[in-house]
């Protein structure tokens, strides 16, 4: 009993002072990794984030991170870079182009990953009707990543979260048009995904079928986020 | 004259020290998470008895500014509780085990005679097998709040793949409240454990870790009353 106890802190001992990769030790972030193919085995389209009511919206909404969302940014000449995979060519995305796909709204709920919850109402374009329209041949890239224009804030997001129904490009929240702190001109709301995933003023969306880096994932949390 | 006889099987012995470790690592991983968004309390109103957790606790077990650490932990140790108490599970069914565990008709009542002596309220404690009506309640109570805690765990793990569970427990801030004192419960039970293991003394102790206990040749011997 006393060698099974020595063991089980051994290998504690050893779990923790294994090399560290993105601030988690490997093997660790490896079992994050396995993780993640448990929950894209059972992730669906059909599997929808809670929808609530008018009437449950927060009155006050919680400003979270300001990364990438410095002064130095001039929303009248905002334009959206996009980034095909493959040999699809880059190309740009105006607001006006934006708000003329479909426009969805939805009040869902926002998790933070420090565990608490906010319920906004959200309108915008659907990612996926996005990238039919505007870059049809990365629907098949594996990942998307996105980044604020001064390239400080990024994500990474696997193709089937950043597809699903309820993944918005938003410009609108709460009925009015998105204010600078909350991501304006255009943001993401990914309900799943934790709260970090949800980047705000997009400057870029890259379509890859490598792993985009993440800002978070880089500092000790898991990559995939995934609700 | 004394003689040893077998009180614990090796497979329930190994179980109990496995989940030793693992629900500590758990509940310390938990608090690292929970200490982010930490807006539990005891209280009414506007009035604070007591709040989870004052800051010479996080200070005290450095705790504050560990979210990822935590995460990572609780996500990766969450295997091993799961696989421990499946198995568990598993052997008290298969063993023939839960006779000893699961509650039976007089339980409560002896759990209340049990607990009486215990306070020193009553002279005689009731007869009893492996364990008393006291006991077999409490590690009952264990093995449905594991599952309690594994249940309320995936809900706020996954509450937009795994919407309908987090509805059913009442949304995901209340499964992060329920989670969360399930968490309590566990903290409650081992601190009367250990209370009662000092209490029951060393013999008692060592059948838990060896497997036997000493027991007078003129007493009814532990296998007679099973």
């Amino acid at each position: 009993m006393g060698a099974a106890a020595a063991a089980g802190y051994g290998g504690y001992a050893w779990l923790r002072s294994r090399p560290q990769q993105g601030g988690v030790e490997a093997p660790i972030r490896a079992v994050l990794r396995g993780n993640e193919r448990v929950a894209e085995a059972y992730f669906s389209d059909r599997h929808r984030s809670p929808a609530f009511a008018r009437s449950q919206v927060d009155a006050k909404t919680r400003k979270n991170g300001n990364v990438g969302l410095g002064d130095d940014f001039d929303p009248e000449r905002w334009i959206l870079n996009v980034l095909g995979s493959a040999h699809a060519d880059a190309i740009q995305v105006t607001m006006a182009q934006i708000r003329a796909l479909p426009r969805v709204e939805q009040i869902t709920q926002l998790n933070c990953i420090e565990g608490w919850t906010v319920i906004v109402q959200w309108a915008g374009a659907r990612f996926a009707d996005f990238t039919a329209k505007y870059a049809p041949r990365s629907l098949s890239a594996k990942y998307v990543g996105m980044q604020t224009p001064d390239e400080a804030y990024f994500v990474g997001l696997d193709s089937a979260s950043a597809l699903h129904p309820q993944t918005l490009l938003c410009y609108e929240m709460n009925g009015a048009d998105l204010t600078a702190a909350h991501g304006a001109p255009l943001r993401l709301v990914i309900p799943v995904k934790y709260g970090v995933k949800n980047l705000k003023r997009i400057g870029q969306i890259t379509y890859t079928n490598e792993r985009p880096e993440d800002y978070w994932a880089n500092e000790g949390y898991d990559w995939y986020a995934g609700l | 004259m004394s003689h040893l006889e077998e009180k614990h099987p090796l497979a329930i012995r190994w179980f109990h020290w496995i989940s030793f470790p693992l629900l500590f690592l758990m509940i310390w991983s938990g608090l690292l998470v929970y200490w982010a968004n930490d807006i539990y309390r005891v209280g009414w109103g506007e009035t604070t008895l007591f709040r989870f957790f004052p800051d010479w606790f996080y200070q005290g077990l450095h705790i504050p500014q560990r979210l990822a650490e935590g995460m990572a932990l609780h996500f990766f140790f969450m295997w091993l509780f799961v696989a421990n108490g499946v198995a568990y599970v598993l052997f008290l069914a298969f063993s023939g085990e839960w006779r000893h565990v699961l509650p039976d008709r007089d339980s409560i009542r002896d759990a209340l005679l049990v607990t009486l002596h215990d306070l020193h309220l009553r002279k005689d404690a009731p007869p009893q097998g492996l364990y008393n009506g006291a006991q077999r309640i409490a590690y009952t109570a264990v093995i449905v709040m594991a599952m309690g805690s594994v249940i309320t765990g995936l809900a706020i793990y996954k509450p937009a793949q795994l919407s309908w569970l987090a509805r059913l427990l009442g949304g995901y801030p209340m499964a992060r409240w329920e989670h969360f004192w399930l968490m309590i419960g566990f903290v409650s039970f081992f601190a009367i454990h250990v209370m009662q293991v000092i209490r029951a003394g060393w013999d008692n102790f060592r059948s838990m870790v060896a497997g036997y206990s000493l027991v007078k040749d003129k007493e009814v011997g532990l296998e007679s009353q099973k």
